[in-house]
């Protein structure tokens, strides 16, 4: 069981859904980073998810670009995100951190040199943006066999024929992108998501948590309610990018996730 | 004869879209559905001679197929060795091999229904030929641009806009060609029902690598023929520049399983291929990673992140390189090798004083090579190089590069 397993079943016992946080690691840089990090457990987060830098993040709207770029511009790297976790884990052996990013950087460190340094400085899972299931044999079965959950998207566009694929070889939770669209463009609507969240539930066990487009209290709430957790990651990182001191940032994760928590 | 078969170099992509480790379908999940329905439509068409016959009809009357295959005999005499041919395709209408593609891409968009078409472009002959073809069948066309591109292109952004294409500069990252290529990615995702993107070069998920190159193939299969036709037998070697590298995989292809045919690709050199990186020579000075949803040499750094790369010519300006090539690199069967900003402009300058042709800044490239390579080779040594496109988007930055002032009414020549 990895800390994520554990702590969606401390959760569920508690009847409390999740809240995510994602930020950039090394934005604006490395100490900074760290600090809202540390900071996050006490704002509420149950769930990290800490961005690995890359030059090229298809996936992503401008406020993760840019937050990308700052970290890159300050001396980030693989290693050094890995040592941001590492320090995290000093003060905290219990929240999950999961390690979001793109594939090329963990294809040029070795998949086996990756996953073995990345279960020694404390991560507990991943989420790669261009890993399908198509490509499962890169990394998500490695990953499996070497005790990290591999944790999937689905979207408006995994229709259900492709569904049962997608679910195949994800653990941990299933992370449903709520908008077809990059990140921090769109808003999310609990409207929209509520039927499609529970078309995935139907398929799985898996805790679903939906991400994209929820920038606000109310919009964390409201797809908690139909969801099994909330994540928050553009509206988070604005801030860090607007230069808010981290106890202001704190407390903007501590108003999310209040809102998440609250259902 | 079965044994035959299996050693065909024509045989890929396999099932996983790769050539050997090359290639694949690092996508998001939000994208995944549509490269398989894509996919599926390809191979549908693919087989569909009315497809075919649709594309036949362009390709002669819209494009202006065949493109001559022609003797360059002033060229070789300078030379003094080698007898050269080029494979004209830069008389294609817009000026350059884009068009073969997109043509191919765009009736297969209107198969599936689509009615907006984006597309990537860095020099803007791909921009320029997707929004040609969307204008003939009134489609609605979005170029992605890379905002430093726009400035030094800004002939090719006009014609784009003339022919009802949204030029969108791209600012993300630094700006440049892979940059408005992650953009024109964001806009797919995003708009994910009505939209196509058309893909310049044989790079991308699959199928688009191979989808493209089969498009492009119709200069190696025209190449074949006339070269039959001209001299009665298949050339020696076979030369083009390679940005992505479509042009050299459309005349590449058709000869692959000919194994006599010498097969060399010509990559851009940039400032020289060392440590400074100021090049675009993927093959050469790059190792292998994973961008743009397919594995393939990269010009990386050593923690994964991509270099932007440098070369005189914008439309060699790409960090990756198609992945057919890094498998024909690894298993041999093609040789590919770099040619300098400064070489390019030589082989500029010697086929308008030779041959009275204004080559593209790319296949300059390739005829730097030629140049190189044809004095030691002997007479009855036939070579094919693709003139892939012509100059006149060019002139400019080769007006600046040789310090000659374009104002200057008196006539002092280039030297």
């Amino acid at each position: 069981m990895t800390r994520i397993d554990a702590k969606f079943a401390a959760l569920k016992s508690q009847g409390k859904k999740a809240f995510v946080s994602y930020i950039m690691a090394g934005d604006p840089d490395f100490d900074t980073s760290l600090e809202v990090v540390k900071g996050l457990p006490g704002a509420g987060v149950d769930v990290i998810e800490l961005g690995l830098p890359f030059t090229d993040p298809m996936a992503d709207g401008p406020t993760i670009q840019l937050a990308g770029q700052r970290a890159l511009d300050a001396g980030m790297t693989l290693d050094r995100t890995l040592e941001l976790a590492r320090r995290f884990r000093e003060t905290d052996d219990t929240t999950p951190i999961v390690l979001m990013g793109y594939y090329n950087p963990i294809y040029n460190r070795g998949v086996d040199q990756f996953l073995s340094d990345a279960k020694a400085a404390g991560i507990d899972g991943l989420i790669v943006v261009d890993l399908p299931p198509e490509e499962d044999d890169e990394l998500c079965i490695p990953a499996q066999e070497a005790g990290l959950n591999f944790i999937r998207l689905a979207t408006p566009t995994t229709d259900d024929k492709r569904l049962p694929r997608v679910l195949q070889n994800t653990s941990g939770f299933v992370y449903y992108v709520s908008i077809t669209g990059i990140t921090g463009a769109a808003e999310a609507q609990a409207t929209d998501v509520g039927p499609e969240v529970a078309r995935i539930k139907s398929a799985t066990d898996l805790p679903v948590i939906v991400g994209f487009g929820i920038n606000t209290p109310e919009k964390s709430r409201a797809i908690a309610t139909v969801a099994d957790g909330a994540v928050v990651g553009s509206a988070i990182v604005s801030q860090i990018g607007a230069g808010k001191p981290v106890r202001d940032v704190l407390d903007f994760v501590k108003s999310l996730s209040d809102g998440a928590h609250s259902v | 004869m079965a044994n035959d078969l299996f050693n065909s170099f024509m045989s890929g992509p396999d099932e996983q879209g790769r050539f050997g480790i090359f290639g694949g379908r690092f996508v998001s999940e939000t994208l995944m559905p549509l490269i398989l329905s894509l996919e599926e439509e390809y191979d549908k068409a693919k087989d569909d001679p009315s497809f075919w016959a649709e594309m036949d009809d362009l390709w002669a009357n819209y494009v202006g197929r065949p493109s001559p295959l022609y003797y360059a005999e002033r060229l070789t005499e300078h030379l003094g060795g080698a007898k050269i041919y080029l494979k004209r395709d830069e008389l294609n209408h817009t000026g350059a091999h884009k068009i073969n593609n997109v043509l191919g891409q765009i009736i297969l968009a209107r198969r599936m229904g689509k009615t907006r078409i984006i597309a990537e472009t860095g020099a803007g002959q791909h921009g320029v030929a997707t929004a040609t073809v969307c204008a003939k069948f009134g489609l609605k066309c979005v170029v992605y641009m890379g905002a430093h591109d726009v400035q030094r292109q800004s002939p090719n952004v006009f014609r784009m806009r003339l022919l009802g294409a949204e030029v969108i500069p791209v600012t993300s990252g630094r700006g440049t060609l892979k940059d408005a290529m992650n953009d024109a990615l964001r806009d797919w995702v995003t708009n994910v029902r009505d939209t196509f993107y058309c893909i310049g070069t044989v790079a991308g998920p699959h199928p688009y690598p191979a989808m493209v190159r089969d498009f492009q193939s119709i200069i190696g299969k025209e190449a074949k023929e006339q070269m039959m036709k001209a001299e009665g037998r298949l050339p020696d070697t076979l030369i083009a520049a390679i940005g992505g590298g479509s042009n050299a995989m459309g005349l590449f292809y058709p000869f692959l399983d000919d194994k006599d045919v010498n097969i060399i690709g010509v990559e851009a050199g940039g400032k020289g291929v060392n440590e400074k990186m100021e090049h675009c020579a993927s093959l050469t000075g790059g190792r292998p990673g994973v961008l743009h949803g397919n594995r393939t040499y990269l010009l990386q750094d050593d923690d994964g992140q991509i270099l932007e790369g440098y070369s005189i010519s914008a439309g060699l300006d790409y960090p990756g390189i198609g992945p057919e090539h890094s498998w024909l690199h690894e298993i041999g069967r093609a040789q590919y090798v770099s040619i300098t900003d400064k070489e390019a402009l030589e082989a500029f300058q010697l086929c308008c004083a030779t041959e009275g042709i204004i080559p593209a800044l790319e296949p300059s490239h390739a005829l730097a090579h030629v140049m190189k390579i044809a004095p030691e080779l002997p007479k009855d040594h036939l070579i094919c190089m693709n003139m892939c496109g012509r100059g006149d988007k060019d002139v400019q930055t080769v007006a600046k590069y040789l310090d000659f002032d374009m104002s200057d009414t008196e006539g002092r020549a280039a030297d």
